[in-house]
């Protein structure tokens, strides 16, 4: 199952709160689409998700500085 | 059970944790800690397990706050001189956390309340300044079968260690209370005041990890630190089988407050 967020009027560290929270709600396997900001959250979320354990799958640009992060729980 | 907003941004460094996270954060909120002692130890244990959001606090002190107390009863303010402790300290944590319940309990931890008290909570922080108390604080939490964390200071030195059952206790340790005036007490010895702080903050951390179920505790061992040259050493015990309240007979079935010297000060 697909679960999204969006992170992207957080600011470090609820930036990666805020996505630790729904990846504690989903299954295990399940994925979730976070939608974030270029630089800090692009760079940390997936670094501390991997840090913890998760799987980081995929980052794409939605437009201009806006981009989704998949991570499998 | 859920957090709010609120607190998502106010636990939200625990909540980074791995070994905390989200579920961890509600074990916290969860938690129920009783805190023997709201002075020298158990000001900054009542503090620091307030501000993590231990969701039950219960205090018992029968003392009202007197100006020596302030040097390291950090809960305690200058205003507070002539107020029960309890109250004081009840006053402090909804300060800092109003999500936290705390129970007030003014009188003194006595054989007549010991069990009846200790059974409503998860961990027994023993905050106490006298021996008598201390035996029956391990007394008590070994007969219902709590997790404790024991705690002194004098001078510049520390000792703690944690027991939860199956595990040594005081009396493992140390099998009765010291003779009269061989050990004084800190009114009489005096203790530099940041050492209670170094001393109730382990506690506190203590009682968090046991509620999480994280890392290791201080089960079977003692750590004593000197704080003048900053060091700490970690004495392993063991349980005693022929330990008076824990072993495989025990001679303590029924909980006595022993005596001990009563301190010259106090008796001015």
């Amino acid at each position: 199952m697909i679960h999204t967020i969006d992170i992207t009027k957080e600011h470090c560290p609820m930036t990666f709160v805020k996505t630790k929270i729904k990846l504690a709600q989903i299954a295990q396997g399940d994925l979730l689409e976070v939608t974030l900001k270029a630089g800090e959250p692009l760079e940390n979320v997936p670094r501390s998700a991997a840090e913890q354990g998760f799987i980081v799958l995929e980052t794409k640009q939605l437009h201009d500085d806006v981009y989704q992060v998949t991570i499998q729980k | 059970m859920d957090l709010t907003e609120q607190q998502i941004e106010r636990y939200s460094r625990h909540i980074l944790l791995q070994q905390v996270g989200y579920e961890g954060q509600l074990k916290i909120a969860q938690g129920k800690v009783l805190i023997i002692g709201a002075g020298g130890l158990g000001a900054p244990a009542a503090l620091y397990l307030a501000a993590a959001g231990v969701g039950t606090i219960g205090i018992i002190d029968a003392d009202v706050v007197d100006i020596t107390n302030l040097q390291r009863q950090v809960i305690h303010h200058t205003p507070d001189i002539g107020v029960p402790k309890v109250t004081s300290a009840a006053n402090k944590i909804a300060e800092i956390n109003p999500d936290v319940r705390v129970i007030q309990y003014h009188s003194w931890f006595n054989p007549d309340n010991a069990l009846q008290i200790i059974s409503d909570y998860d961990f027994i922080i023993d905050g106490t300044d006298n021996f008598p108390t201390k035996f029956l604080i391990n007394d008590a939490c070994v007969m219902v079968g709590k997790a404790f964390s024991h705690g002194g200071i004098l001078r510049f030195e520390g000792q703690t260690f944690t027991h939860i059952p199956g595990t040594a206790c005081y009396r493992c340790i140390f099998p009765k209370v010291p003779p009269k005036n061989l050990v004084p007490t800190c009114s009489q010895a005096g203790v530099l005041g940041s050492i209670a702080g170094m001393l109730g903050t382990i506690q506190a951390t203590e009682a968090l990890k046991y509620i999480l179920g994280i890392g290791d505790l201080l089960t079977n061992k003692l750590l004593v630190f000197n704080a003048l040259n900053m060091q700490f050493r970690t004495v392993p015990v063991k349980k005693n089988d022929n330990c008076p309240v824990c072993g495989t007979n025990p001679s303590i079935t029924e909980l006595v407050m022993e005596e001990q010297a009563v301190c010259e000060l106090k008796t001015k």
